[in-house]
């Protein structure tokens, strides 16, 4: 029900008249208002500050704590108002909510302390308003990270009865832990950093041989590297290993990033091994040797600021790719530009377009080595709008890099991002289940509504006052509406299930009955389990049975609707070329019911079973199928 | 010949004014300018008393009413857009648009585009205090799009039309789409007594008169306010 535009329901319900003329069917009586009462003003005093408002208002949101009779435990008989011990600006916002229909977040308020005052007013907060609502789950997501750093720090608590895999993994992740576990640490560090200054320096002159040839301190010492270098790789790889041993998961340790660079800082030496004598593909060995250079990326264990820029770079990869993708499109623009400019002038360096690619990145990134320089005066000029158009398009997404990293730098991002993902579907899942909701009150109350209506011919008013208390009088007022609608129309509201169901049978009825008329009439053999049920009880023996076939259906499977009390057999009479069963009735669903009075389906036809063609050609033109169609509810 | 050249002196004007606002830096200047523009029109309606005596709607009642259209419509006026959507919250599962058109035509009395606080309560005051006569007269008004006396059958489709679209697509049975059509024709058939193709008013209250349905759903307008 549109709760926000309540009071105009009396005019939805005065534009009716434009279908009363046209309409076909009697109208079903209208829902009267039994305890008509004049509007009143309700006080709600918060923590002594009064707020007054009309009842009306509080009865637009029935399931919330003020619009239900929760409120009724509130109410304070001596000063004939409801008291709420409660924080009274954060309630001005939930005030706010029922006169205006959108719920804002107030900026000033923490977000615990706000969250608790919507769950105890019964208001959820993915209604907030699209004006409030990015604030709002900052500051939630905020808070969330506050808490997970929290607990993060409660984690180093020693639990006890660890076994010895779990501790040494605990020692390998967090150092601090135990002194063994620092004494780890600064050693495969001292060994990182000998390692890679082992590599630098082994490629440096030193001395001179007699020879007049400078050789690289590497081929001078060769025996003293290669201890060295053997001795790092065995603490290394004694290192992997023994983190594989600790891994909780295998698995996915070997996937992980670090050890993979672990890996791949110790296999060249492996490979050297094994590939020595081979002459041919000692070129290849000494490219694998660069890669030991990886070893300064074991540093990033050590150190929380390059694993957060490493986070950073990933995080920022969609900037990084705009970064690249609009310096290469100017590169290549500028590159074509400067080639065809310079093209005129002899000796130029600009050979090709490629060849103009270096000049232009050297320029845009205002390097300006001098290695390529334009002669041309076309050449100049567009030299300089290109090293002015570099320092622009360079400096655009830096901003944004410089601004993640140091986002990510104070809270760690990665997880609380796919969190967030999952949250913004859970919101846009649960505002859609309200939305239907609305639409499918009607069907719903429907359903109950033609339970209770068989309810009112036999049992007591106290039953029936107790189904008809839970619509409000707006609700079922605007039920009547919507039901004069299908009168008018003689249509009847379906869901979405039920109208494909329909529509596929309808598609599936291509066999000619036997009575001509019938096929005249559409969407008669739709059988569409749940949608309409009407009532057929009563008196009735079961003698009258026999017009009818129950027979079981030739293919379809019908899928269950979320119906609980209702379920209905669909029977056509004998002569039609089909027959059709629905769901069979759960005959131990509800074998005491309150009314009592009705355990068995009872079918009867609604004509007599002599029905001949010519009879159902009188039927009203507008195809009401109903009459040809017996449709049983049975508890 | 000089209105081509008049049309390009006024685009070149246009373009050196761009560039040299380009070159100051105050490029943004016109857009801002044109927010200022006083767009709120407001309304407010004649006294209370006045209308009490222009409709049979009690005090209290009125101001049930006004405090329910001054919510939606702060300025005291409805457009027709508001009143669309106003409307179609009460059909989410339809498109209540057209039907809300004809509505919005027939309750705006002066032709002025906008539907007052006091348009709407005489229309109301219509509908639910009026006599049987007077709701007939209001619900011909509405069908009578061209307000000419009778009702043709284009304008009985477009009416009958909209008021199948505020069911929507998914309704049992399925909905065909000649079902407005066939509508129309019974109620012609019904109500266009002497088979000239049109209905006239008179036409029009003799059947409904003469009709139970009718009448009896007439009477369901006496209790909702």
């Amino acid at each position: 029900m549109a709760t926000g535009v309540a009071a105009w329901l009396p005019f939805a319900r005065a534009a009716a008249i434009g279908w009363m003329p046209v309409a076909n069917l009697p109208m079903p009586i209208a829902p009267t208002e039994k305890n008509k009462r004049a509007d009143e003003l309700i006080i709600l005093n918060v923590s002594g500050r009064r707020f007054e408002t009309w009842r009306n208002t509080l009865d637009r949101y029935p399931d919330t704590l003020l619009g239900s009779s929760e409120k009724e435990f509130f109410y304070n008989e001596d000063t004939k108002e409801y008291f709420f011990d409660r924080d009274p600006d954060v309630f001005r916002a939930v005030l706010n909510f029922y006169r205006t229909g959108k719920l804002h977040y107030p900026r000033s308020e923490c977000i615990l302390a706000y969250d608790e005052e919507l769950s105890f007013f019964g208001i959820i907060p993915e209604i907030i308003g699209d004006c409030c609502y990015e604030e709002y789950k900052d500051r939630r997501r905020e808070n969330q990270e506050r808490l997970m750093d929290d607990d993060e720090d409660k984690k180093d608590a020693k639990l006890p009865n660890m076994t010895f895999r779990e501790t040494m993994w605990r020692a390998f992740e967090n150092p601090h832990t135990s002194t063994m576990a620092l004494v780890f640490y600064y050693v495969t560090g001292f060994f990182i950093a000998i390692s890679v200054l082992t590599n630098v320096v082994e490629t440096v002159p030193c001395g001179t041989t007699p020879n007049t040839k400078e050789v690289p301190c590497g081929e001078r010492y060769t025996v003293a590297f290669f201890c060295m270098d053997t001795a790092c790789v065995l603490i290394f790889t004694v290192e992997y290993l023994m983190r594989l041993f600790a891994a909780p998961s295998r698995y996915r340790f070997m996937r992980s990033v670090m050890s993979i660079i672990d890996v791949v800082a110790i296999l060249p030496y492996y490979i050297g091994l094994v590939m020595t004598n081979n002459e041919d593909v000692s070129g290849a060995f000494v490219t694998l040797r660069v890669f030991r250079v990886f070893r300064i990326f074991k540093f990033s264990r050590h150190s929380q600021g390059l694993r957060i820029l490493g986070y950073t770079l990933k995080s920022c990869a969609s900037e990084l790719g705009f970064l690249l993708f609009s310096l290469t499109m100017a590169i290549i623009i500028f590159a074509t530009v400067m080639f065809y400019a310079e093209k005129g002038s002899t000796s130029s360096k600009f050979t090709s377009i490629p060849a103009s690619f270096w000049y232009t990145i050297v320029t845009m990134t205002t390097l300006g080595y001098g290695d390529m320089v334009p002669k041309t005066i076309a050449g100049k000029i567009f030299g300089s709008i290109c090293s002015l158009s570099g320092v622009l398009v360079i400096a655009l997404p830096v901003p944004v890099i410089v601004s993640n990293f140091s986002r990510i730098y104070h809270q760690n991002q990665r997880a609380d991002k796919r969190r967030a993902q999952k949250m913004q579907k859970a919101r846009l899942a649960r505002i859609r289940i309200s939305k239907t909701g609305n639409s499918n009150a009607f069907l719903h109350s429907k359903r109950n509504g033609l339970f209770s209506d068989a309810l009112e011919l036999t049992s007591s008013t106290e039953e029936e006052q107790q189904l008809s208390k839970n619509q409000s009088l707006l609700e079922s007022q605007h039920h009547h509406l919507l039901h004069c609608l299908e009168k008018t129309t003689n249509h009847k509201f379906a869901d979405e299930q039920c109208y494909e169901q329909s529509y596929l049978e309808g598609a599936l009825h291509s066999y000619p009955s036997r009575s001509p008329s019938f096929s005249s009439q559409e969407g008669m053999t739709g059988t569409c389990c749940t949608c309409c049920s009407k009532r057929n009880h009563g008196p009735f023996p079961n003698s009258s049975m026999p017009t009818c076939l129950l027979t079981n259906p030739p293919s379809h499977t019908h899928p269950h609707h979320n119906l609980q009390e209702l379920s209905t057999i669909h029977i056509q009479p004998l002569n039609t070329s089909r027959s059709s069963l629905n769901m069979l009735v759960d005959e131990p669903a509800r074998p005491n019911c309150q009314s009592g009075t009705i355990t068995t389906a009872i079918i009867s036809s609604p004509m007599p079973p002599a029905t001949t063609p010519e009879v159902d050609a009188h039927l009203p033109p507008t195809g009401f199928a109903l009459q040809n169609v017996v449709k049983v509810s049975a508890m | 010949m000089s209105h081509c050249r008049k049309r390009c002196k006024r685009q070149l004007t246009k373009v050196f004014r761009l560039f040299y606002r380009f070159l100051t830096g105050t490029l943004e200047k016109d857009s801002v300018e044109d927010d200022f523009e006083l767009s709120t029109v407001c309304h407010r309606p004649e006294g209370l008393d006045k209308l009490q005596e222009q409709t049979k709607f009690t005090k209290k009642e009125l101001q049930v009413l006004y405090r329910g259209f001054k919510n939606e419509c702060p300025c005291g006026v409805v457009n027709e857009e508001t009143f669309k959507t106003i409307y179609s919250q009460f059909f989410p599962q339809g498109d209540s648009g057209a039907y809300a058109h004809f509505l919005f035509e027939a309750f705006d009395t002066n032709k002025n585009g906008s539907v007052s606080f006091e348009d709407f309560v005489f229309g109301l005051s219509i509908i639910l205090r009026g006599t049987i006569n007077d709701r007939l007269n209001w619900a011909f008004n509405l069908y009578d799009q061209n307000k000419d006396g009778c009702i043709t059958k284009e304008e009985m489709m477009d009416i009958m039309k909209s008021i199948y679209d505020m069911m929507g697509k998914y309704t049992y049975p399925c909905m065909h789409e000649e079902a407005p059509r066939e509508h129309v024709e019974s109620f012609f058939q019904k109500m266009d007594r002497n088979n000239d193709g049109v209905v006239t008013i008179d036409e029009f209250i003799e059947t409904c008169q003469k009709d139970e349905n009718i009448m009896q759903s007439m009477q369901l307008f006496d209790n909702v306010i």
